[in-house]
């Protein structure tokens, strides 16, 4: 399917919160009354300017929005080609672009009236994000963590018990990203009438595809504001890293329309989507049920999944958000992958020519960058959202790279 | 008319309560589950909630999750367990059979390959715990057409107004969901379960089956005298999994029994 849509009317989800065939609810009956709560409470309070303002004053105040734009000018030169920019998105408050969702997911918490909010993690910053935004409006907050991220993730598992979050281990599965959904799920189906579930990423079951990307959208339309400062006119793609897709689709969303921005999204190839040890859906999946909605997913014949293989956490699912299946269905962005020794080596290069640590997740953008930089001219621009930064990484990065710590 | 359909009307007229086991196919092998299922009728059991296994079952406690990852270590597909019914039906012509499962594995095979096969293997009724009516229509179409019943869910959290949807779609009969949680879980609170069922009686023509939380004989006995269907799973499952090759078959057929014997009690 190639652009058979009119962009120019691009307005999904539908009011069933179907992206063409994509997204839905697919839920066990005890969740529909709490997802249908949620929707009408977020439809009321997006149209309320006392909300809103609520939510742009913190994301000001508390996360330090807007973020800045920087050109990677060292980086851009030392390959030749295009323009490389990045949206500072590792500068937030919590080091990643997960809070500006979670400021927004907490507030619709406190207005519907729930106390206890519970989230799932795979790198442990969307954990992070939740466990902050609890501390900050006084919620209680428990985190479900797979037991294998939590190795591979420790310093976040802190800094979330610092917060004040309780950490579950989850040890059913693969361990991983997948299963603390699972068992997030299963708390929420649990606890539904006092809980609210801060959902990390565009998927999950409508209307959280749909809330995730609007809260997150805040970085899409700054950079609408930014780029025609910074260099009078809007980049020529933007390029992000995917695995459930929340800070790409904040970045896609808004420009989804100026059909002049390509917009390319990063898979984790782990090593080498040719192998089949990789989270890259989009690239070799199928559509399928999983987690509330439709969408391309990694699995096997038999409709089990399967296990997702990649160097950081936080791409190491084997889904994607609904709308990243429709665009790609509709042709309106580019879907690629990023193995994880390309992801490593650009984490290396952009720590030494530029200072700036991406987080791993992040670091496949920038490699798919370095990729096609060379190959455009100089007057062309790469817009990466630098979507987190890499801290968390270090023992992974010095295991990987065979460096002490 | 449905195998669903005549059984209830058969227990009814006997002024007996149906008794309906969930196994899930595959735990620990097809061969056992094959066995277990005479032997569940044998016991008094009247219907046979099948489970196709699924990777991730997010409406399961741990027991019935464990029991998906035996049966798919087993290799276990959505094909093996209908090969799995048809060897059953060739021994029982009687026993409704109820598949029970999520969608993905129904996707991967096809809806109307599924459902096709489905008619073929002598399966009753389809309940696919993450297809909510919303997201049913292509499942129900097919169902529909081939006379296979379509099972539905209802929660504690399911307001009045949507009891009142789910009844002009769901046959067979409904199955009440008798407290928030998953599989396996928490205690049950039978006066609510009471209110819940006489309301869901208004609307609902089709009998009405209470499970998640029966744990044993008074429990069942509690909510037969409320509903029309006792589903126990989880025990079950348990009682599967702490048996070994040799112990299995008595065990089940035991439980099942002192489960059939409190129902009937007056």
């Amino acid at each position: 399917m190639q652009m058979q849509e009119n962009l120019q009317n691009y307005n999904f989800p539908d009011h069933k919160g179907h992206f063409g065939p994509y997204g839905g609810v697919f839920v066990p009956e005890t969740l529909i009354h709490a997802l249908e709560d949620l929707r009408d409470n977020y439809e009321k309070l997006k149209n309320t300017p006392s909300f809103m303002e609520e939510f742009h004053d913190d994301l000001k105040n508390f996360v330090g929005r807007p973020s800045p734009v920087y050109y990677a000018k060292r980086l851009s030169e030392m390959l030749g080609g295009a323009q490389i920019w990045f949206k500072r998105e590792d500068l937030n408050h919590t080091g990643a672009h997960k809070v500006n969702n979670t400021v927004g997911q907490a507030l619709l918490a406190r207005h519907m009236g729930k106390k206890r909010i519970i989230a799932e993690t795979g790198a442990g910053q969307h954990g992070v994000a939740s466990a902050t935004v609890a501390a900050r409006y006084g919620m209680e907050c428990v985190v479900y963590m797979g037991s294998e991220d939590i190795k591979r993730q420790a310093s976040n598992v802190y800094r979330m018990r610092l917060l004040g979050a309780e950490v579950v281990p989850v040890e059913s599965g693969s361990k991983t990203l997948k299963d603390a959904l699972n068992e997030a799920m299963r708390d929420w189906v649990t606890n539904v009438e006092n809980t609210f579930y801060i959902i990390g990423t565009v998927a999950g079951p409508h209307p959280y595809p749909m809330i995730v990307r609007d809260f997150n959208s805040v970085v899409g339309e700054e950079l609408k504001t930014q780029m025609p400062q910074m260099i009078g006119r809007q980049p020529d793609a933007v390029i992000a890293c995917v695995g459930g897709g929340s800070n790409a689709l904040g970045v896609f969303y808004p420009y989804i329309k100026d059909e002049g921005v390509r917009l390319i999204g990063v898979e984790a190839g782990g090593s080498g989507v040719e192998t089949g040890k990789h989270a890259a859906p989009l690239a070799s999946g199928t559509p399928g049920v999983l987690h509330g909605n439709r969408t391309y997913l990694m699995q096997d014949s038999n409709g089990q999944i399967i296990e997702t293989h990649s160097i950081s956490a936080g791409l190491d699912y084997p889904g994607v958000g609904p709308e990243h299946s429709w665009l790609k269905d509709i042709g309106r962005a580019e879907y690629v992958s990023a193995n994880d020794d390309e992801a490593l080596e650009a984490f290396h290069k952009l720590t030494r020519i530029e200072g700036i640590m991406p987080a791993l997740e992040t670091a496949h953008a920038v490699a798919h960058a370095m990729k096609i930089a060379p190959e455009m001219g100089s007057d062309q621009v790469l817009l990466v959202n630098l979507s987190g930064r890499g801290d968390k990484d270090m023992s992974t990065v010095a295991t990987a790279s065979n460096m002490g710590l | 008319m449905s195998r669903i359909k005549n059984k209830f009307e058969e227990l009814s007229r006997n002024n007996r309560k149906a008794l309906i086991p969930f196994i899930t196919a595959g735990d620990p092998n097809l061969e056992t589950t094959l066995i277990l299922m005479s032997a569940l009728v044998k016991s008094g059991s009247d219907i046979i909630e099948l489970g196709i296994p699924f990777s991730d079952p997010i409406a399961d406690g741990p027991t019935i999750q464990r029991a998906s990852e035996r049966a798919l270590a087993g290799k276990t597909s959505l094909s093996s367990v209908l090969d799995l019914v048809q060897k059953f039906r060739e021994k029982d012509k009687e026993t409704p059979i109820v598949l029970m499962g999520y969608a993905n594995p129904i996707e991967a095979l096809g809806v109307d390959a599924f459902v096709a096969r489905a008619a073929e293997v002598g399966v009753d009724g389809v309940l696919v715990v993450d297809y909510p009516p919303e997201e049913s229509g292509a499942l129900n179409t097919a169902l529909k057409k081939n006379q296979i019943d379509s099972i539905f869910l209802l929660a504690p959290t399911t307001l009045e107004a949507r009891i009142a949807d789910v009844a002009a779609l769901a046959t067979g009969y409904v199955y009440y969901v008798s407290l928030k949680g998953v599989t396996g879980a928490g205690h049950l609170d039978l006066e609510d379960v009471s209110k819940r069922v006489e309301q869901i009686k208004k609307h609902v023509e089709v009998p009405v089956g209470v499970g998640f939380g029966i744990r044993d004989g008074e429990t069942a006995r509690a909510v037969a005298q409320l509903s029309d269907a006792v589903v126990i799973g989880s025990r079950l499952v348990e009682e599967i999994e702490q048996s070994d090759a040799k112990t299995i078959v008595t065990n089940v057929e035991s439980f099942i029994r002192s489960i059939r014997k409190a129902i009937d009690t007056e």
